[in-house]
């Protein structure tokens, strides 16, 4: 109901009128020991919405594991902070952007970009990574098109302009998301361990320094708007809840943020999100378990004439809120001045627990910073969706006969397999000279850490909304599985995980259900392989007149290499090379790409993973990696082997002959999915090193068959299915490029 | 050899060149702050990329008036050595130091990608150290990268040899698929008439260590190091 708050006058606003409930309106009486006046009631609606709040989601949330030894911040910062050595950390984080995306794609992508950068900004780190996780509806519907050139467009206008390269990403199409399309970003800083900033205010007395861009009316109630289901109006009525970014100036709050941060003086940084100044002001309070007066009058604006509860709720981009030491804000204020952006003082510390807000001469708002921060949480009730285990069944032996090099163009074809160079090539992806592995070169992208060399950083991000479709738990704990592959493939220890979780209304118990069963599978995923949770982002109410977004939960994972000299990629690399599987696994079709691109929609229900074999797959492949052993690595899956040695063997513009393991029908043995599974590349000479590490850690290894010509040779159960020079796949492969030309 | 790299509000690939002559070089370097109206005593001054000012008139226009430029200026009048390097390149044009203008690139749309580009002119610090037909690997990103100019100039261009660099296949064929931008002529890269004046939209920068893929960018930096060593303040070329 948020987009009716700006006809609404100040007299009386309900609670419904802010998106608030009564039993909600009753707590805040509660906790205030009298009514709210109608600008506190906004303030209570906009930190109360799902987006900022996390009501429905927070007593899920706390069953993610969030220890381990290099661990520095877990959930409740700005970003995650991992240690890497050498007195460095990593700090990362994904966000979603979905809703403003659905309505203005360009502008909803790039406000997105920038509010992630300044997540890990206020950590006190350099950006140096971006990566996205994109969904859409089929790209044959021109709104969809449009909406994905849109998003794509505003990542590369924003990204490219403020200079932090976007070095991996995913970009999946299902008819579940053509009223809802997903747009996740993710983001990556690093930062010297003892210049580590944090969003805790202290320090009675100390000035509050507003610094950045000027507030205007854009993204105003743009929290509220993102916690609510999206219907047809929302097309032509939200735009003023969708915010405008300025990279430009995005850049410059970067390059003066950092430079203030190092004059020692800042004692908290947070940036203005999600519900702006209101957010920044009560959360930084609430940590430091103090008050603030803040002064709206002395907040540089673009109009004169801003109402208290606009300039509030605001999510004007680009802006920063920091608690400064006192007598040293004009050193601070001196640097933003530097960079041509604005700098003031707008408040100050109070030691009473009170966030008291001025207008005019005149306390517009007096409340408890906690009393806003702390939104109530709920338990809400949780039903396994009707007809779920019926989408279970599925009986292999009844498809009819597949057309098999057919089958393997429409997957290639398909915007989950195809290649996503034409969407790579818009983003700037080398700028800062830290990538070295190209987007789409390998199941992760690695850069080096010019501070602590010769160490890596590797990137994954991975969702798989067709399996958590069918099973949620499963289809969670698959996910974190394939971005742990993702990392061994280019030789990474994973160091942590940043979860973004998109499902459609919380209060529907069937939705709830598949978002508890989701973060159960990545909590258990993660537990599992010893990988903490740092933090991350709930994204409800991903609804439109068609229902709700199938269940996604995207993961994005961080990960540690030795050397960077030592990693790998997915393209067969010399002619000869023996091409080998590492872990065995029982591919099937139930579940798979293959189903749902061949026979309709997707049925059956996936393999699970066993994390105990795929702990010691990953080990042997990336002590292959690190040893030099490995020529390449490729993880196997949306459509199975198959897919994965035509990927292999496109990227290397070098064939191969081979032969399968038997899985059933054939079909099943070349685009069934299992976890587990990666094909590698590696000299005969290396042979026998690689199969006594595969034995020592009882990992099973199958040689396939060599590298060699220009044609991708497949055989199965003693007859050759697949007979296709490469030139063949790759056009197939290249589908997209007319898409996003 | 001390270069000077200029930092414009904007510019994002600053720390990409000091960081490619400093550590990987191991040149001295001095920033050179875009508010400022000297060099600082400089023997080359390097413009880098990125969006200075926010690209938000026409890409490099708002830089070229800066108060740095006038003392880029006066250096490049007087035979110093400058390098422009994509958005580096846009403002040499705005700034009337090089002929032409750049539009958006043929496909309408940003492009980042390793291209290969040939050596058309020795005649300056920049290439002094290569060969006419030497090919070189290095990435581009840029949207605005499709050089124009009008029939005279382009004459002029090919008549005093101002021509540096020109997209080409790996094999050093200049052929339209190899041009990532449809900069007429095929044209990459170029020089002033007196040759210490270069512009080039592929970052040398992004290809000097083996670990990013190329190491031939690093040619046009040793090659400055080596010729202003021996002509330090001598005007290059033709």
């Amino acid at each position: 109901m948020a987009r009716k708050i700006g006809t609404v006058t100040e007299a009386r606003p309900s609670p419904e009128l802010v998106g608030l409930t009564r039993p909600e309106y009753d707590e805040i009486v509660r906790r205030l020991g009298r009514g709210p006046n109608p600008l506190e009631l906004q303030l209570f609606g906009v930190m109360w919405s799902e987006h900022c709040g996390y009501k429905h989601s927070r007593q899920t949330l706390a069953l993610l594991p969030a220890e381990g030894p290099r661990l520095v911040e877990g959930p409740g910062e700005n970003a995650g902070v991992i240690d890497i050595g050498d007195g460095w950390a990593v700090a990362f984080k994904m966000e979603s952007h979905n809703h403003p995306s659905a309505v203005d794609p360009y502008n909803g992508a790039a406000t997105g970009v920038g509010g992630i950068i300044r997540d890990v900004l206020s950590m006190g780190a350099r950006p140096i990574a971006l990566l996205d996780s994109l969904r859409f509806g089929p790209l044959s519907d021109p709104r969809a098109r449009a909406q994905a050139g849109g998003v794509v467009g505003g990542i590369a206008g924003y990204g490219n302009c403020v200079g932090v390269p976007t070095v991996g990403g995913e970009l999946h199409t299902d008819s579940g998301y053509r009223g809802n399309p997903l747009v996740n970003v993710a983001c990556l800083g690093i930062v010297r361990r003892d210049r580590l900033a944090r969003a805790r205010a202290a320090g009675a007395g100390n000035p509050v320094v507003y610094a950045g861009a000027r507030t205007g009316r854009d993204g105003i109630g743009g929290a509220a708007f993102a916690s609510e289901e999206l219907d047809e109006r929302s097309q032509r009525e939200d735009r003023a809840a969708v915010q405008l970014g300025d990279p430009f100036a995005g850049k410059l709050l970067i390059e003066a943020t950092l430079e203030a941060l190092a004059t020692g003086r800042v004692v908290a940084i947070q940036d203005m999100g999600a519900a702006g100044l209101t957010c920044a002001t009560s959360e930084m309070a609430a940590r430091g378990g103090l008050g603030m007066t803040i002064d709206l009058d002395a907040v540089p604006l673009r109009e004169a004439s801003m109402r208290p509860d606009e300039i509030l709720r605001s999510e004007s981009q680009e802006r920063m809120l920091l608690v400064v030491r006192r007598g040293y804000e004009q050193e601070v204020r001196a640097v933003f001045h530097r960079w041509g952006l604005e700098a003031s003082v707008i408040g100050t510390v109070v030691a009473e627990p009170e966030l008291r807000i001025r207008w005019r001469g005149k306390t517009v708002a007096s409340l408890p910073p906690y009393a806003l921060a702390e939104a109530p949480a709920y338990r809400p009730a949780a039903c396994e969706p009707i007809g779920l285990t019926e989408r279970w069944e599925f009986d292999a032996p009844a498809l009819p006969r597949t057309d098999v090099p057919d089958a393997l163009q429409r997957l290639l074809r398909s915007a989950d397999v195809a290649s996503k160079r034409a969407v790579f090539r818009q983003y700037d992806h080398s700028v800062q000279v830290r990538t070295v592995v190209a987007p789409g070169a390998a199941d992760a992208a690695v850069l080096r850490i010019l501070e602590s060399p010769p160490k890596g950083l590797a990137l994954a991000v991975d969702g798989n909304g067709r399996y958590c479709a069918v099973d949620p738990y499963r289809g969670a704990r698959l996910v974190v599985a394939e971005a742990a592959a993702g990392l061994a493939c280019v030789g990474a220890e994973p160091l942590g995980v940043t979860d973004c979780l998109n499902f459609g209304n919380p209060e529907d118990p069937e939705v709830f259900w598949t978002f508890r069963q989701a973060v159960l599978g990545i909590a258990d995923a993660c537990r599992a392989l010893r990988i903490p949770v740092v933090g991350g982002n709930v994204s409800f109410y991903n609804e439109s007149p068609d229902g709700p977004v199938p269940p996604t939960p995207v993961v994005a994972m961080v990960g540690l290499i030795d050397d960077v000299e030592r990693t790998c990629t997915t393209a067969f690399k010399e002619a000869g090379s023996v091409v080998a599987l590492l872990g065995g696994g029982h591919p099937t079709l139930a579940g798979s790409l293959f189903i749902r691109e061949l026979h309709g929609e997707a049925r059956g229900r996936p393999e699970d993973v066993d994390f105990d074999t795929h702990g010691r797959v990953l080990t042997v492949v990336r002590d292959g990696v690190a040893r030099g052993w490995l020529l390449s690595a490729h993880d196997c899956s949306d459509g199975g082997i198959a897919v994965a040695l035509a990927e292999c063997v496109m990227a290397g513009d070098l064939g191969a002959d081979v032969t399968l393991p038997e899985a059933g029908r054939p079909d099943a043995a070349l685009f069934g999915e299992a976890p587990s599974r990666i094909v590698v590349s590696l000299t005969e000479q290396n042979l026998p090193e690689l199969i006594h590490l595969a034995a020592a850690h009882d990992v099973p290894m199958c040689i396939l068959g060599r590298t060699c010509g220009d044609r991708l040779l497949i055989t199965v159960a003693g007859q050759r299915v697949i007979d296709t020079p490469i030139h063949e796949l790759a056009e197939a492969h290249d589908a997209l490029t007319e898409v996003f030309s | 050899m001390r270069f000077g790299v200029v930092v414009f509000p904007g510019s994002n690939c600053d720390r990409d060149c000091v960081h490619a002559l400093r550590t990987v070089l191991g040149q001295d370097v001095a920033e050179l702050w875009h508010g400022d109206d000297s060099i600082r005593g400089v023997d080359c001054v390097v413009l880098p990329g990125g969006f200075a000012y926010g690209d938000y008139l026409r890409a490099g226009a708002i830089a070229a008036t800066a108060p740095v430029m006038e003392a880029v200026g006066r250096f490049a009048r007087a035979g110093g050595a400058v390098i422009g390097i994509c958005n580096g390149f846009q403002i040499l044009l705005e700034a009337g130091l090089l002929p032409g203008a750049m539009i958006r690139n043929a496909s309408l749309q940003f492009r980042c990608r390793d291209v290969w580009m040939r050596v058309e002119s020795t005649q300056t610090p920049f290439t002094a150290g290569l060969r006419v037909g030497q090919v070189l690997q290095m990435p581009i990103a840029h949207g605005e990268g499709n050089y124009y100019a009008p029939p005279s100039v382009f004459d002029a261009l090919e008549q005093h040899g101002q021509i540096v660099f020109r997209y080409c296949d790996p094999t050093g064929a200049v052929t339209a698929d190899a041009n990532p931008n449809g900069a007429a002529r095929g044209i990459a890269g170029i020089r002033s008439a007196q040759g210490n004046v270069v512009g080039v939209m592929p970052h040398p920068e992004r290809a000097s260590e083996a670990i990013l893929g190329s190491t031939d960018g690093r040619l046009l930096f040793q090659s400055a190091i080596d010729s202003l060593a021996g002509l330090r303040g001598v005007t290059v070329g033709a």
